[in-house]
């Protein structure tokens, strides 16, 4: 049995944090209160002009490969989740592939899910893995929200900021991932989009990420239950065996919900959207990170990772680290 | 069995942090209970869970006093 395991993590945060007074200063209508109140977010990361997508995954990248201790020529599959490319074409996972100076023929491809883009490549990863065809994969979540949003609408700019996460996935004979499901509803698709396409020379539509909160929040916390239900029914474990419950970062009260539906007390979460925002795809694996890091995430521990997001996608992964 | 007044006071209580003596029929969410947009989206959910109905957005939108909850769960409780 080949199982895909988590061999080292990596992530990045680009320049100063950003707090909510700060974002006052630079002249946006709102409040740090109101911002805490409704969303748990205190600061986040902004990218400035000139870095890309594929700068963050690079440097998030390098700190998982030293975290596993691999050779980059031994990274035979690149998944960049990310919905922010550094180009149209090609793929961010190529730019990073060249980035670590990779020449080995390995596969690298972008997924976009969205804010689930992390579950989606995680789960992906996983199958190529367990399928026999690649045995280290490096999956990475990259994001630069700060160039879709639109700065003088207040309900939607304070909530998201820049950073990339990265994990090195290598197939092993322990576990491992133990379960993982992704899901869509399509029909959701207007209620968090950036609708604009580029043509003939120019964006047409909307180029900036619009967003029916209170659509996206009850959406949002209905399947993120849901779905970790799912991948513990699946392995057939409890909620009471899981010492750790990283799910996306988009907004704290989403996270209270989601945690309390599974009866998972707030002390085994780890939350970073105080400190970061809303980073995309990018959220899960910076949260990890950083709770393997600070030690709080050791060997051995059962973790679930979910994330729900634009489309609508969500997804979890169930994982023994 | 509790009735539906009942039910839906223990909700509110239990959503939006209140006592459930301060919670009066004509008692406003947002006005009176302290509750934000979201916490009025979580009461919704937490309704639709008790009394396994599915309310829609747009109705959803007008339930924003207890009476109202009452009345939207008295109309559509599967009998």
């Amino acid at each position: 049995m080949i199982y895909a395991l988590i061999a080292g993590t990596g992530s990045y945060l680009p320049g100063q944090p950003v707090s909510n007074s700060d974002l006052v200063a630079r002249g946006i209508d709102t409040s740090d209160e109101w911002v805490v109140e409704r969303t748990g977010i205190r600061a986040r990361h902004l990218a400035e002009a000139g870095t890309t997508a594929s700068d963050l995954a690079h440097q998030a990248s390098l700190r998982a490969i030293e975290a596993a201790g691999v050779a980059v020529d031994e990274i035979d599959l690149i998944i960049v989740a990310t919905s922010t490319p550094d180009f149209i074409f090609p793929s961010t996972a190529t730019l990073l592939q060249s980035k670590l100076g990779i020449r080995n023929s390995g596969a690298a491809f972008d997924v976009q899910a969205v804010c689930s883009g992390f579950a989606y490549a995680l789960s992906i990863a996983e199958k190529f893995i367990r399928s026999g065809s690649h045995s280290k994969a490096l999956v990475v979540g990259a994001e630069i929200f700060s160039r879709i949003l639109d700065w003088s609408d207040r309900g939607t700019c304070v909530l998201f900021g820049d950073g990339a996460g990265a994990v090195i996935l290598e197939a092993s004979d322990k576990p491992g991932i133990l379960a993982s499901a992704i899901h869509a509803d399509g029909s959701y698709n207007p209620i968090l989009c950036v609708p604009g396409s580029v043509a003939g020379g120019a964006v047409t539509g909307d180029p900036f990420l619009r967003m029916d909160g209170q659509a996206v929040f009850k959406f949002a916390v209905k399947v993120l239950g849901e779905v970790a239900g799912e991948v513990l029914g699946q392995a057939g474990i409890s909620a009471a065996e899981v010492n750790w419950l990283i799910p996306h970062q988009a907004n704290i009260r989403i996270i209270q919900a989601t945690a309390k539906r599974l009866g998972i007390p707030m002390e085994q979460v780890v939350t970073t959207v105080a400190e970061h925002g809303n980073t995309s795809a990018a959220s899960i694996p910076l949260a990890l990170d950083l709770a393997i890091r600070d030690g709080r995430v050791r060997r051995g521990d059962k973790i679930v990772l979910e994330g729900v997001g634009g489309g609508f996608t969500w997804g979890a992964v169930l994982l023994e680290y | 069995m509790e009735n539906i007044e009942q039910r839906v006071k223990k909700i509110v209580a239990e959503q939006l942090g209140v006592n459930e003596s301060e919670i009066k029929n004509e008692s406003s969410f947002v006005d009176d209970l302290g509750a934000d947009s979201l916490d009025t989206v979580e009461l919704v959910m937490a309704l639709e869970e008790e009394f396994e109905c599915e309310i829609p957005d747009d109705e959803a939108e007008k339930i924003t006093s207890v009476q109202q909850a009452i009345d939207y769960v008295s109309a559509h409780l599967k009998k």
